[in-house]
């Protein structure tokens, strides 16, 4: 479990992490989110130590990273920067990582079969594409066999491939009871592998919930309709907390009243339906909503002079 | 040299089976200076830099004093006599460290600033969070090759450049005073060299800028001084880093250079000094 507490990180007089307080519960996978700039990496590398706080603390299993006496087997962490000596080849960079803790050359090899490194482990870490990097970043956090991972846009450079693969293996990481916190920009991927989510905004937490939680909030009762009766439909439909909108001749748009509700009232009447349609907001709509207001850098379109 | 790499045929689809530890296997699991120290001289081995600085600092040592003793043998018959009298069947043959120290700090900088360049620290730093064993680790493995590199180097050196002069009669031996002194300090100067070049990488945390300290500090700051009128020189320049590392080489001594041990003990007061600097900072900043 990684237990943060108003965590405070300023560089120079800017805030890159401003009262941050949160918990990230084992066995469950739980996405990081915000937008650039939030904070996430930030954060991340207070957690292992890299970056001390400005302020507050933050502790992994009930100490602070550097007091535990087997780190690695503590926090496994793929960071945002690269962190590999491009002149090593990968397997040396594993097993030097692996001696400073007593890991064995045994589980270099495995873990190296796992990320699919193997035809590459002796060549130089220079030459690797963005995804292998990836690929050997991840075997280093799995050295130790931490009971808590940190992996920050790990999707970053994956082919399709890649990802699915990276999604199956956070899940099994965490089905395992381990804390899995992976960082991303993506709502959508996140949806997918992540039961809990904490998004971040200009360095403060705006929101600490669930998945679910999250996707039902997004889902709002919008429906759009299309019926030869347009107009009559409208009459019978409005009322206290129900807008409705006229589209065109026959369409119409509903807020506040669910799908179900507008086809049995519609039935009731007789009034032939041809679409019936509830509109969710998507998952990045709804992230973008949230963190609208925390944008750190937008982007704003102009038109050519 | 670039070399392309075939992309891996991605990781194994037979599902994912991430390999257990067993509990005893993870109850092994801890830093220790030790484990450490294993650590970094594995690093330091597995980098192509690491050999060919290595190499340079010992050819240069061996190369240029074979090719010393060599062409003063052959010239000797043709030399002035002033020549013949300015020739040091000593110090001569053994120049090549003052290319060498340069070789070595370059690589003590390599060592930690590399690290720095292309983010390897924060993987070092991350495995070892306590930091300073990192550090003395470097220090311990990278003082140590120095030492039993150069060492034998500059003997082996010494006894080769003799074998050529005797040529002409013309040699010193090992049991002449100071001699036995002056080729084992260049093992004990470059030493302090490479704990210097450690320091000045774990302090600047970038290559160009500490390799830049280095060469300030060794070559340039004693040149620089040397155009100080006469009476402040003489009372200022033995107490800069290398005039005072050098004094454990000289043949002569007065009063413009310390005594062999003080000197020494001076310049391994100066890497002490940065080494405390370098262990401070290592601890107070961000990675
Ligand atoms: N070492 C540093 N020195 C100065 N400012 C920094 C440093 N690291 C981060 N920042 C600033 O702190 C803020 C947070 O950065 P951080 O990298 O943590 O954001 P992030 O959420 O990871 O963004 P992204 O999604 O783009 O990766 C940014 O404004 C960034 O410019
Ligand atoms: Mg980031």
């Amino acid at each position: 479990m990684i237990d943060a507490r108003g965590l405070v990180k300023e560089y120079g007089a800017k805030l890159a992490v401003d009262d941050l307080s949160f918990q990230v519960q084992p066995g469950i996978v739980t996405g990081f989110l915000g937008p650039n700039g939030a904070g996430k990496s930030t954060t991340m590398r207070m957690i292992i130590g890299l970056d001390a706080p400005t302020n507050g603390t933050v502790t992994v299993n009930g100490k602070a990273y550097g007091a535990h006496t087997a780190p690695l087997h503590e926090v496994g962490a793929l960071l945002e920067a690269r962190s590999v000596h491009t002149g090593r080849s990968a397997r040396n960079h594993l097993l030097a990582l692996a001696a400073t803790t007593g890991v064995g050359t045994r589980r270099v090899d495995q873990l190296l079969d796992l990320v699919g490194l193997t035809d590459v482990a002796s060549k130089r870490v220079g030459g690797f594409s963005l995804g292998m990097g990836q690929r050997l970043g991840i075997a280093a956090a799995l050295l130790g066999d931490p009971a808590t991972l940190i992996l920050d846009e790990p999707v970053n450079g994956l082919d399709p491939e890649g990802i699915v693969w990276i999604r199956n293996l956070l899940k099994a990481l965490a089905r395992e009871g381990r804390t899995v916190l992976v960082s991303s920009h993506l709502m959508s991927e996140m949806a997918l592998t992540a039961d809990h989510l904490i998004v971040i905004g200009r360095g403060r937490l705006i929101a600490d919930v669930s998945v679910a939680e999250f996707t039902h909030r997004a889902s709002s009762d919008l429906v759009h309709l299309r019926s030869p009766e347009s107009e009559r439909l409208r009459t019978l439909l409005v009322g206290p907390g129900v807008h409705v909108t006229s589209l065109s001749a026959d369409r119409l748009e509903v807020l506040g009243m669910l799908s179900d509700r507008i086809g049995d009232i519609a039935a009731a009447h007789s009034i032939a339906l041809h679409e019936l349609v509830p509109q969710q907001a998507s998952l990045e709509q709804a992230f973008m909503e949230l963190t609208r207001d925390s944008l750190e850098y937008q982007s704003t379109t102009k038109a050519p002079s | 040299m670039t070399s392309t790499i075939v992309p891996p045929t991605g990781p194994a689809d037979a599902g994912l089976s991430i390999p257990e530890m067993t509990t005893d296997e993870a109850a092994r699991l801890r830093v220790t200076q030790a484990r450490v120290i294993r650590s970094e001289w594995l690093k330091m081995r597995t980098l192509r830099s690491s050999w060919l600085t290595l190499s340079l600092a010992v050819a240069s040592i061996a190369g240029v004093g074979i090719v010393i003793a060599w062409s003063t043998a052959n010239d000797w018959n043709n030399m002035r006599p002033r020549e013949k009298a300015h020739f040091n069947p000593l110090a001569d043959p053994l120049a090549g460290f003052n290319l060498a120290q340069l070789a070595i700090g370059v690589l003590g900088v390599l060592l930690v600033a590399g690290e720095y360049s292309t983010g390897m620290i924060r993987a070092s730093l991350g495995a070892v969070p306590k930091r300073l064993p990192v550090l003395w680790a470097k220090l311990g493995v990278f003082t140590t090759i120095t030492l039993v590199t150069m060492l034998p180097t500059a003997v082996i050196t010494f006894f080769i450049s003799q074998r050529l002069l005797s040529s002409r009669h013309i040699q010193t031996t090992w049991s002449t005073p100071t001699v036995a002194r002056t080729v084992i300090g260049i093992g004990l100067y470059l030493t302090v060299a490479a704990a210097l070049g450690i320091a000045l990488g774990a302090i600047l945390r970038n290559v160009a800028g500490a390799i830049a300290a280095l060469v300030g500090v060794l070559l340039v700051v004693p040149v620089v001084a040397s155009a100080l009128p006469q009476t402040w020189g003489d009372r200022i320049n033995k107490w800069l880093p290398s005039n005072a590392g050098q004094a454990l080489l000289s043949v002569s001594s007065d009063n413009t250079t310390l005594s062999p041990w003080r000197g020494f003990a001076v310049f391994c007061g100066y890497a002490v000094l940065a080494l405390t600097a370098a262990a401070i900072l290592l601890k107070r900043r961000d990675a």
